[in-house]
């Protein structure tokens, strides 16, 4: 029988390895630009992890890979980390609470069951978490940060669309049902089955006439904002605090050039968002969302400190960057000899060239880097060939 | 063209019995003193049976190697809790063999609403043979924090010493411990139909189909319905409060049950009670409280704390420590009892003696993938393992597994006392893994209360001594 991979999972080749260390390049330059840290969480963490916040949907935790350790009997079970932002928040808490705001990063694989294996089950993810930044600049910056990064991966055309959890959870607290019912109507919501809840919201007839505005409606200003606002906040004057902080983050967005939609459905799956969800399309696939939390770290018992996020979808765009070229095999060709205890015409030998390029392949160089193994002495420049 | 069907033994065969006996099939070998795994069918002979255990049903259907099935909702539920896109179609409802899934707590628990549950912030702990349900259950209901503890039986005897919630199937024949309250039902459950999805799509089951809708409702003829049982909520007895001093002993159920008794009256040791229904004995021993529980649960039950002292079998602890080999379970007393043999079986028409020729076949092609079957499903694998039999695919079994061979599996681990029933069924031993008796085991880390400890030392001394007389 021939052995073949895992059903559901992905070989990266050479190619796709240098595209992908590529991307993460010029996510971690972005991000130690704009002054965040690199961590990196276990692959490993305990289920209840996951569940203890009671955030997560049961249709997303079904599909999360859990099993009983070795030491498992007394059915305390792990799971193969299914997204980085609860790991993020964790290990914030066990380790840097002292830290404020904590500007973290990383890039990690997260892992999710999907039964046919016609899709992925392993995803990689460049992810970025602002723990303890709570004002609407803090969510700007993020959005920034991702925009800036799939800008310099040569992604063009990424369209950003703005939703807000704190509207649609004071909307929900609207519907009069009972708290089972409320539960289950947000996992309806959160799993993007928003038409039955529209449908469910038409019953109320408060709720009528304004779910059509906010769920069907799309806007591109602070100023539609502004007319939500007018519409919804006479009757539901809970929903204030939340438009508030929506119209200024779209204000600080539009007086930075940044273009945005305003689509309140695309909040879809929001877990344990709290404010402001953001998610970024290319060619009409999500590629990478994110938003703000509140909620998160004092759920996981680390205080009242507010966060928040994005991730970017790795392979969900991984072919489509642009202006990048396989850095490790230039570096080597373009390595120059600059002294030689050598002569030239011994260089040129078949068995010292073979050395050469035997030694050459195996040592990793940049440019402007000057290298020498006591024989030779060379300096690495981008644009010339070895002269030998 | 051959139609396979796949039967339940157990609790739904005398209804199952009966219906395909009014479809006018004229069939032998299906019944509860049948010793064989497939009955013949007089008038159908393109109608392939065999007889499974319930739960193993569901599985064989949608792996496609029965076209039909006949197992009850609450199996098929269970394996699509799990699985949803498994290739199984819910055919037809056949009215009988009905039993309603439930929550259920104990009287004395300190969780006794839904509401309490989803509020709840240390570790719910569910018993159940039923974890992919359980689970669901746990996601669906948003706990924070729960253990799902997967047993072979008796879930409704866990709460509240051991667990905080059983999900458990209540039948008019088997009712709840009268310690339990029922929270909620989740599933109402009743023998279905089932067919292999990809045979309902594209092959003709007609002829048989036809013979068993035009059968009336069986449930109605049989008058069942179920009972309401044990729904009333109780005055909490003091005597179920367990204090932390007391020992938990863990016996047997099933075939394990009455040698375990005989020793224990042997040790001059009485235990008192109806053991069918209550599950608690009493025992003469002063601190001590014993729960009759499945052979296979006890050494989890015993490492994860639950219970402080069990008898099982030898082959069940090696399993568990198969599976974890760092568990504090260990072995404190061989009781030389209920002794059998565990070994690798194949049909007598494999032309193989040994695991090595095995290997053989693998090696030459003849066998594409080895399917092993076993209700020891760790200890298969380790063999499996160990004997390089790759490429292999585990087939846990719930009983009956012999009836695997040849036609779902191509070896057996299992445990013989003769070996007399393997011969009947055209099966021969390959090897022997290792011998197994009765054992009284115990967890490694030594109790906080010294009473306890002082108690657990007097019980070893009265059993080892019995031991050495036996």
């Amino acid at each position: 029988m021939k052995t073949q991979r895992c059903k559901g999972s992905r070989d990266l080749l050479p190619e796709d390895m240098a595209r992908f260390r590529h991307i993460e390049g010029v996510f971690r330059s972005c991000c130690l630009e704009w002054g965040y840290k690199e961590i990196r969480t276990p692959t490993l963490e305990y289920l209840h992890l996951f569940t203890s916040t009671g955030t997560l949907t049961p249709s997303m935790l079904n599909k999360v890979y859990s099993f009983l350790d070795w030491d498992g009997w007394s059915g305390e079970r792990v799971v193969l980390r299914p997204e980085g932002t609860i790991p993020a928040a964790r290990l914030y808490i066990e380790n840097l609470l002292q830290l404020r705001p904590a500007k973290l990063f990383y890039v990690e694989n997260v892992f999710s069951f999907e039964e046919t294996g016609k899709e992925s089950r392993e995803r990689w993810q460049c992810g970025a978490e602002m723990v303890g930044g709570a004002k609407p600049s803090a969510d700007v910056e993020l959005m920034l940060l991702a925009l800036e990064t799939l800008s310099k991966l040569g992604i063009r055309g990424v369209a950003l669309h703005l939703s807000h959890a704190g509207l649609i959870r004071a909307l929900l607290r609207e519907l009069g049902l009972t708290p089972a019912e409320q539960n289950q109507t947000f996992d309806r919501i959160l799993d993007g089955d928003i038409k039955a809840v529209e449908k469910m919201m038409s019953v109320n007839p408060q709720l009528r006439d304004s779910v059509p505005l906010l769920f069907g409606l799309k806007g591109r200003s602070p100023g539609f904002l502004q007319n939500l606002k007018a519409s919804l906040v006479k009757v539901f004057p809970n929903l204030e605090a939340s438009m508030d902080d929506f119209v200024t983050i779209a204000q600080l967005l539009g007086e930075l050039g940044c273009e945005y939609q305003v689509d309140i459905a695309s909040g879809k799956g929001f877990e344990y968002y709290t404010g402001i969800i953001f998610r970024l399309y290319f060619e009409g696939h999500e590629v990478g969302g994110g938003g703000r939390y509140n909620d998160l770290i004092p759920l996981l018992g680390g205080g009242n400190i507010s966060a928040s996020g994005f991730a970017l979808h790795v392979d969900r765009f991984m072919s489509s960057i642009e202006g990048w070229q396989d850095t490790t095999a230039r570096f080597w060709s373009e390595a120059r000899l600059i002294r030689s205890k050598e002569s030239k015409s011994a260089l040129r030998s078949p068995a010292c060239c073979a050395k050469l390029g035997m030694w050459l392949s195996l040592t990793r160089v940049t440019p402007g880097q000057a290298i020498t193994d006591g024989s030779f002495r060379f300096r690495v420049r981008r644009k010339s060939l070895p002269s030998f | 063209m051959q139609i396979k069907l796949a039967l339940p033994k157990g609790r739904l065969l005398p209804w199952t019995n009966l219906l395909l006996q009014r479809s006018g099939l004229e069939l032998s070998g299906y019944n509860e003193h049948s010793r064989s795994y497939r009955p013949q069918c007089g008038n159908f002979p393109d109608l392939f049976l065999k007889i499974f255990h319930e739960r193993d049903i569901p599985i064989q259907v949608a792996v496609g190697n029965y076209d039909l099935g006949i197992c009850g909702l609450d199996w098929v539920e269970e394996l699509l809790a799990k699985y949803p896109s498994s290739a199984l179609v819910k055919v037809r409802d056949l009215g009988y063999g009905e039993s309603d899934l439930c929550v259920a707590v104990s009287k004395s628990a300190r969780v006794a609403s839904m509401e309490e549950l989803r509020s709840e912030v240390e570790t719910i702990r569910i018993a159940t043979e039923y974890p992919n349900l359980a689970e669901s259950f746990a996601l669906r209901l948003r706990l924070r924090r729960f253990n799902v503890f997967p047993l072979w039986g008796a879930a409704g005897v866990y709460p509240p010493e051991s667990a905080e919630l059983a999900l458990l199937s209540q039948t008019p024949d088997s009712p709840f411990d009268q310690e339990l309250i029922p929270l909620t039902s989740i599933l109402c459950s009743s023998a279905f139909l089932i067919a292999h999805q990809p045979s309902w799509e594209s092959k003709d089951l007609s002829s048989l189909l036809h013979r068993l809708y035009a059968v009336g409702d069986i449930g109605e003829e049989i008058g069942e319905g179920l009972k309401s049982q044990g729904r009333v909520t109780r005055e909490l007895s003091s005597s179920s409060q367990p204090q932390n001093s007391d020992l938990w002993l863990a016996l047997p159920d099933g075939h394990q049950q009455k040698p375990a008794l005989e020793f224990l009256r042997k040790a001059s040791i009485r235990v008192e009670g109806q053991f069918a229904k209550s599950r608690r004995p009493t025992i003469s021993l002063e601190g001590v409280k014993v729960k009759v529980i499945r052979p296979q649960d006890m050494p989890l039950q015993v490492a994860n704390g639950n219970f402080d002292l069990a008898i099982t079998g030898q082959d069940w602890l090696y399993d568990h420590l198969c599976r974890f080999p760092s568990s504090p379970v260990k072995e404190i007393l061989d009781l030389e009892f209920g002794k059998v043999r565990v070994v690798a079986v194949v049909s007598s028409k494999l032309p193989v003696d040994s695991p090595q020729d095995l290997r053989g076949l693998l090696g030459r092609g003849s066998l594409t993938t080895l399917r092993v079957a076993s209700e020891y499903t760790n200890i298969a694998d380790k063999y499996a393992r160990d004997n390089h039999l790759s490429p292999y695919r585990l087939i846990p079994t719930w009983g009956a597994s012999e009836a695997f061979l040849p036609e779902d599996a191509d070896l057996l681990i299992e445990n013989v006392q003769t070996g007399r029933t393997l011969a009947q069924h055209n099966l021969k031993i390959i090897d022997t893994l290792f011998e197994s008796s009765a054992c009284l085991i115990g967890n490694a880390h030594v109790p906080e209360e010294s009473s306890k400890q002082g108690r657990m030392d007097y019980v070893v001394q009265i059993l080892r001594q019995a031991a050495k007389e036996n």
